[in-house]
Order: structure tokens, then C-alpha cells, then sequence
């Protein structure tokens, strides 16, 4: 499982690199959150994959999840939610406000 | 249990909300931003008084003992920050009452410095890697939002890739957390540096730290600066100088954090390769300032020249180099806030940043001039101001363990530092008049008084030093002796 | 164009309740199961997106005259007010306790001073989901 989870967090951070490194502000954005998904996938993985156990438990329980890790990851998908919104909504005003979402158009230009 | 920490943060907090409702009524708008602002000084200066007494203070959220709750570690060397923090905080305040404008004033424009504050201060305080980040990224929402604010061409262009950086930057600084946990199971410092002590830092555990260390590099502008000058040059002087003084700061009070506590077991990489990276900072810093000649590229890239040096202080690892580095981390978020602060002035007069346009202002604007005069060797470090005793120290540490090419970078950089803000000085304010009082497009009536402020600490932390070496010498002593901090917070051990 | 959107409206008006109940549900169950303020809010964000979508946004603003922005301060202040609530009376910040009380026809119920946050919690992602969504969708 956890070489699967590996292989799975590999294409996502692939995947979102390729899609940070285009010009298209869009894709741009997808591409931040796809990294975003690895990281957090990352996160789960590396504390550790159990089978069969449920994260949240009775005191009976033998095996259990550890629930940090998913607590963090909440925390984290709610960081990413706000500022993959926010980012969503600065790409639409400035596309709005410059005309473009070509980021070599992007570049400014130099004041000397 | 010490509720007092958290007031330094819910006070804020509270108030931006509270700025939330009163969204039409200005004034009473700046009277509870400032009201705040004082309050959460006085208290910070209460916890100083007991740290100093009582040492290192620490409360447990929810009662929930470390390592498995969060916790928030009040030892001198973040107070010390959180203080100068909220000065630096009243200042640019001040400053915006008369420049930021109404328009921005209706836009949440003190609700996001409260919630900015808010995220400095937590990264400061917290006791555990998760909280950093998530206080990093209430710091970081608020400062998209701060140089979005506006909306003009120039900040919308800028805060795109400034935004993009440090999503990115947010990733990566989530990959080593995961990567942390994975290895060590907990993510309280102290917790952190226990275990890394008893189980040895091995190689992987390093490589783990060096990929942390980019992180913070990112955010601190050590070597990966190049986001810096364009970002910091977009929004208005006001917001501008507050993340000069600020944002930068934290990835640097992060790197001492990590590298101290958890981390300081192989300093032959860690430290070598911080000392290098901030050599490599100081010197192309200052060929950007010395380059440069637009006011604001200028002081952006003094940003980065401070930033290399305070890191290479650290990197010597002695108590005195790190003394030095503490005292002039405060002293340059003081003096980088007055200078941008003033340089937003002579922007907000001439109505340009090219200093080649500017010329003789002196004439009219002496108590300007001369202040800019005394930030400029402040920030060179010439005696007594503050800079100096900061980069005596630093050179004291690392001429004594033998790190000659910091001492002579750092020297170096120094002089090309102080020819870029001379530049300024004899550009802006020699020479002709150019400017009658009628062409001045706005007016310095108010927005010198904070800059008056900054250059009085200025100067009295340089003639004052010996009082606030006390301060110093604690903070150092914290970061020199990790075991303080770890005892602090896990008095019981693990 | 003036698209024709009966069906979309007719559904619309049964499915939101619905919506509403399950994200209600959701809240609640949060404290023992699988749910919680924020997953409750955002259900409930999507009922009102779904609102916004069938009908328009002017007739929807004037059946639920919420200023979205202003919901987020409701709910960071809710929140931090728990939390100030613990301090008074002499904990350290952000404690929370529980009671079973026994209430006539509902039987023995336990009462959660952390349902209190939650509630901070759902009302600043309605208002932080809607505030995103208006903002892009109102100037088109």
C-alpha cells in the first residue's frame, strides 16, 4: 500500500509541477492544488497506513489510526481551500484588470 | 497556566473581526486598531518583565499537556520580537492613517493588519512545527489580501507571482512536516529535540532539515530572494514597510528556532551551509542596492542584505555571534521600517522612485533629510546607533572562530550598503530645489511623527545598549542553551 | 437568452430542504462521528450556491438578506468568544467540558460547550464559500 500511496503522491507532485510550470494562470492554480493533494497524501502516508482499524475508535480497540495526522490534514485542507479560493479570485481581477492570463505577458516592465 | 500569552494574540484577533462591522465608520476604525495595538504593547511588555524574572513562560491550549496539545512558549527571544513587533505595528499604522487612503480604509484595510499581526506574533509564540505553519499562513493570507488591496495593475501583476511563490513555498514546508512526523512521530519542538538528541541525527533526519531550511529560506529571502524586490515594490509605503520589518523576520526567527533547538547536532552541514548561504545573500544584496536606482529596489534589496547577515551571525554559533544577531534582528526591523517609512515620504513628495528625478529637498523638508541621514548609518552601522553594536558583535563571533570571510563580507557589504542609502541621500536631498511646496503631491503634515518615533528608538538602542543588552543577552542565552527552552516546555520530560 | 430552468427551480425548492437537513445532521454528528462544522458548512454553502444557480442572484439576495462578509466575523467571533469564555472562568484558553442533561420527551442528551465553536466554524465557511462565490459571479 504504501508503495502504491508512494508511486500515487509521485504523479500528483509530476503532474502539479508540469501544470505550475505552463503559462496559463489557470492551469497555473490546478497545478498548486494537485501539489497540494501529494502534500497531504504525503502526510497521511508517512505516519503511518493501518488496515482495518477506524481513525475514530472505542477504548476496546487493539489497532488504531493515529488521528493526528488527519487532524493536521484537516487543518491543512482547510489552508488550501482559502487560499486556492483567494488565488482564484485574484487571477479572475487581474485578468479582468489586465487583460491577460499569459504569464510571460505577466513579466512587467522594468522601470529603467 | 499563563492565559496572559494568549491576549497578545486574541486581542488582535478580536479586534479585526470587530473592524469587520464597523466597516463605514473610519475613525473609530484607526482609534481601535491603535487601542489594540497599545494594549497587546503593554502586555508584551508585562510578559518581558516576567520572563526576565521567572523565565521561560508557557501555556497549554485547552489544558491538553505537550507534547499532544499545542502550546505557546513565551521565552525573552520571541518576546523580544513580539515587542518590537507591535512598535513596528503602531508605526505603520500611523503612517497609513495619513497615506493609505479611504478607499482601502472601507476595504478591510486594519482588519488585515490586526489579522497580519496576529499571524507574526503566533509564528513567534508557537511551541510545535504545525502551529508555524499555520501561523505562517494566516501571516501569508493576510499579506495576498494586503498587496492585492487596491487593485491596481502593478500589485495585481505583483501579488500573482508573489502569491504563487508562497503557495509553493506552503507545499514544500508541508512535505517536510509530513516528512518530520514520519520520522520522529511528533511535531513539538521540544518533543522534536528530544528525541532527535536521543536517537542521533543521522543523514537522513539532516537532509530532512536542509529541505525545512529551503523552506525558510523562501520565505526569509536567504539566497531565494528574487520574489523580494518586485512584491515589496507594489503595494503603498505603509504595507510596504510593515512586511520589510516583519515577514521576512519570521523565516529568519524560524531558521534560529529549528536550527537551535531541534536540529543543532551536525553543524559542520547545517550551519556551514547557512553560513554560505548567507554570505552568498549579503553579497548579491548589495550589488542589487548598489545597482539599483529606483528608491524602493534600493531599500528592497537592503532587505536582503540584512537578512544574509543575520543568518551568518547565526550560522558562527557562539553566544556572542547569536547576541549580535538578535540585537540586529530587532534593530533592523526598527530600522527598515523608518526607512521605508521615510523613503515613502520622498515618494509621496516628488510623486516618482527614480531617484535620478528627485533632487534638494533638504530645503524644505530638513527634519526629513536628517532623519534619513541618521537611518542610513543606523543601517550601516555606524556608532553609536543601534546597527553598530549588532555587527560588532556578529564580527566579534566570527573572527574568534575563525570565520573570516563572514567578517569580511559582512564588512564589505556594510560600506556598498551604506553608498546605496547615501545614494538616496545625496540624489533626494542635495542640489537644487527642484520642487516648490505647491508641485509637493501630498502632504508630510502626520506622517513624520512615526518616522520621529523610529528614530528616537534608533538611537536610544544605540546609546541605551547596555540596558537592552540584558534583554539580549537572555534571548541569546535561550537559543545558545536549547535545554532551557526544552525544560521549559516539557518540564516533566518525556 | 433567457433560459428556460422550470425543472432546475422545481427540484430546487425540495432538494435544498434537504440539503439543509443533511448538513444539519452532518453538524451535529460531528462531535462523535464523521462530520463537524466545517464539512457542515460547506453542505450548507452548497444549498445556497444551489439557490444562486436556479434562481438569480437578485432574487435570492432579497429572500435571504445576509451579508455574507459580515457572517464571517459572526463566526471567528463566536468562536473566539468560547474560548475567551474558558479564560474567565480561570482555565487555560480554548477549554471545553461536556454534560449529559436529561430533557423531558428527548431523553438524556449530551451538551457540548465545543458545539458552540462549531458553530463559529459553520457560519465563517458559509460566509468565506459564498463571499468567494459571489464576488467572481456578481460582476459577470
Amino acid at each position: 500500500m504504501e508503495i502504491l500511496m508512494s508511486i500515487l503522491i509521485g504523479v500528483l507532485v509530476t503532474a502539479g509541477t508540469y501544470l505550475v510550470m505552463s503559462r496559463s494562470l489557470l492551469r497555473i492554480i490546478l497545478g498548486t492544488a494537485v501539489i497540494g493533494h501529494g502534500a497531504l497524501l504525503l502526510l497521511l502516508t508517512t505516519a503511518g497506513l493501518k488496515e482495518g482499524a477506524p481513525p475514530i475508535t472505542n477504548i476496546e480497540a487493539l489497532s488504531y489510526a493515529d488521528p493526528l495526522p488527519q487532524a493536521l490534514i484537516l487543518t491543512a485542507i482547510v489552508i488550501n481551500f482559502a487560499t486556492t479560493g483567494f488565488f482564484l479570485v485574484l487571477a479572475y481581477r487581474a485578468y479582468k484588470e489586465l487583460g491577460t492570463d499569459d504569464m510571460d505577458k505577466l513579466r512587467g516592465i522594468d522601470d529603467e | 497556566m499563563n492565559n496572559i500569552i494568549i491576549l497578545l494574540l486574541l486581542i488582535p484577533l478580536l479586534t479585526g473581526v470587530l473592524l469587520i462591522f464597523l466597516r463605514n465608520r473610519i475613525s473609530a476604525q484607526r482609534w481601535l486598531s491603535i487601542l489594540s495595538l497599545l494594549a497587546v504593547g503593554v502586555i508584551a511588555a508585562i510578559i518581558i518583565q516576567r520572563v526576565l524574572n521567572e523565565g521561560t513562560m508557557t501555556l497549554n491550549l485547552g489544558g491538553w499537556e505537550p507534547p499532544y496539545g499545542i502550546v505557546l512558549v513565551a521565552d525573552m527571544f520571541a518576546m523580544l520580537l513580539v515587542f518590537t513587533t507591535v512598535i513596528v505595528g503602531i508605526c505603520c499604522l500611523l503612517y497609513g492613517f495619513r497615506t493609505i487612503g479611504e478607499e482601502r480604509e472601507r476595504y478591510y484595510f486594519y482588519t488585515f493588519i490586526q489579522f497580519l499581526l496576529v499571524g507574526v506574533m503566533g509564528s513567534f509564540l508557537t511551541g510545535d512545527l504545525f502551529n508555524l505553519f499555520v501561523f505562517f499562513e494566516v501571516m501569508l493570507l493576510s499579506s495576498y489580501v494586503l498587496i492585492a488591496l487596491g487593485g491596481k495593475k502593478v500589485q495585481l501583476r505583483e501579488s500573482i507571482k508573489y502569491v504563487l511563490v508562497n503557495i509553493v513555498s506552503s507545499m514544500m514546508f508541508l512535505i517536510a512536516i509530513a516528512y518530520l512526523y514520519g520520522m520522529l512521530g511528533t511535531l513539538n519542538f521540544a518533543h522534536m529535540a528530544i528525541r532527535v538528541s536521543e536517537a542521533g541525527q543521522d543523514g537522513l533526519l539532516t537532509t530532512v532539515a536542509i529541505f525545512l531550511m529551503l523552506v525558510f529560506s523562501l520565505k526569509a529571502a536567504l539566497l531565494m530572494y528574487f520574489w523580494l524586490p518586485g512584491s515589496y515594490g507594489a503595494p503603498p509605503m505603509a504595507i510596504a514597510a510593515l512586511f520589510a520589518a516583519l515577514l521576512t523576520k519570521v523565516g529568519i526567527y524560524s531558521i534560529f528556532r529549528v536550527f537551535s533547538v531541534v536540529f543543532p547536532h551536525q553543524p559542520e552541514i547545517t550551519h556551514q551551509l547557512l553560513a554560505w548561504l548567507g554570505i552568498l545573500t549579503m553579497i548579491i544584496g548589495a550589488i542589487g542596492a548598489v545597482a539599483h536606482w529606483s528608491l524602493r529596489k534600493i531599500l528592497a534589496y537592503n532587505v536582503v542584505v540584512a537578512v544574509g547577515f543575520m543568518i551568518a551571525g547565526f550560522a558562527v554559533f557562539t553566544t556572542t555571534a547569536i547576541a549580535g544577531s538578535v540585537f540586529y534582528l530587532i534593530h533592523d526591523m526598527f530600522v527598515k521600517a523608518l526607512l521605508f517609512l521615510l523613503g515613502g515620504v520622498m515618494i509621496g513628495l516628488t510623486g516618482t522612485d527614480k531617484l535620478r528625478e528627485m533632487s534638494g529637498m533638504i530645503r524644505n523638508h530638513a527634519s526629513l533629510g536628517w532623519m534619513f541621514f541618521i537611518a542610513a548609518l543606523a543601517l550601516a552601522g555606524v556608532p553609536p546607533l543601534s546597527g553598530f553594536i549588532g555587527k560588532l558583535l556578529v564580527l566579534q563571533g566570527a573572527i574568534g572562530e575563525g570565520f573570516y570571510i563572514i567578517a569580511a563580507v559582512g564588512l564589505i557589504t556594510s560600506l556598498m550598503v551604506l553608498y546605496s542609502v547615501i545614494k538616496i541621500f545625496i540624489n533626494g536631498f542635495w542640489g537644487e530645489n527642484q520642487l516648490t511646496v505647491e508641485d509637493e503631491k501630498m502632504s508630510t503634515k502626520g506622517t513624520l511623527l512615526p518616522s520621529a518615533i523610529l528614530t528616537v528608538i534608533v538611537i536610544g538602542m544605540g546609546l541605551g545598549a547596555e540596558f537592552v543588552n540584558v534583554y539580549i543577552m537572555e534571548a541569546a542565552e535561550v537559543i545558545n542553551n536549547p535545554s532551557l527552552y526544552i525544560d521549559a516546555v516539557m518540564p516533566n520530560g518525556e | 437568452m433567457k433560459v428556460n430552468d422550470v425543472i432546475l427551480q422545481t427540484v430546487t425548492k425540495i432538494v435544498v430542504f434537504i440539503i439543509f437537513t443533511f448538513a444539519f445532521y452532518l453538524f451535529f454528528a460531528g462531535h462523535h462521528d464523521t462530520g463537524g462544522g466545517f464539512i457542515g458548512g460547506l453542505m450548507a454553502a452548497s444549498a445556497l450556491v444551489l439557490l444562486y444557480l436556479s434562481y438569480d442572484i437578485d432574487t435570492i439576495s432579497k429572500a435571504i438578506p445576509i451579508n455574507y462578509r459580515t457572517l464571517i466575523g459572526v463566526g471567528v467571533s463566536v468562536s473566539m468568544l468560547t474560548g475567551l469564555g474558558s479564560i474567565l472562568l480561570g482555565f487555560p484558553f480554548l477549554s471545553h467540558t461536556f454534560e449529559y442533561v436529561d430533557f423531558p420527551f428527548f431523553g438524556e442528551i449530551e451538551l457540548a460547550t465545543s458545539v458552540l465553536f462549531e458553530f463559529g466554524v459553520l457560519f465563517t465557511v458559509v460566509g468565506g464559500t459564498l463571499t468567494i462565490i459571489l464576488s467572481i459571479s456578481e460582476d459577470v
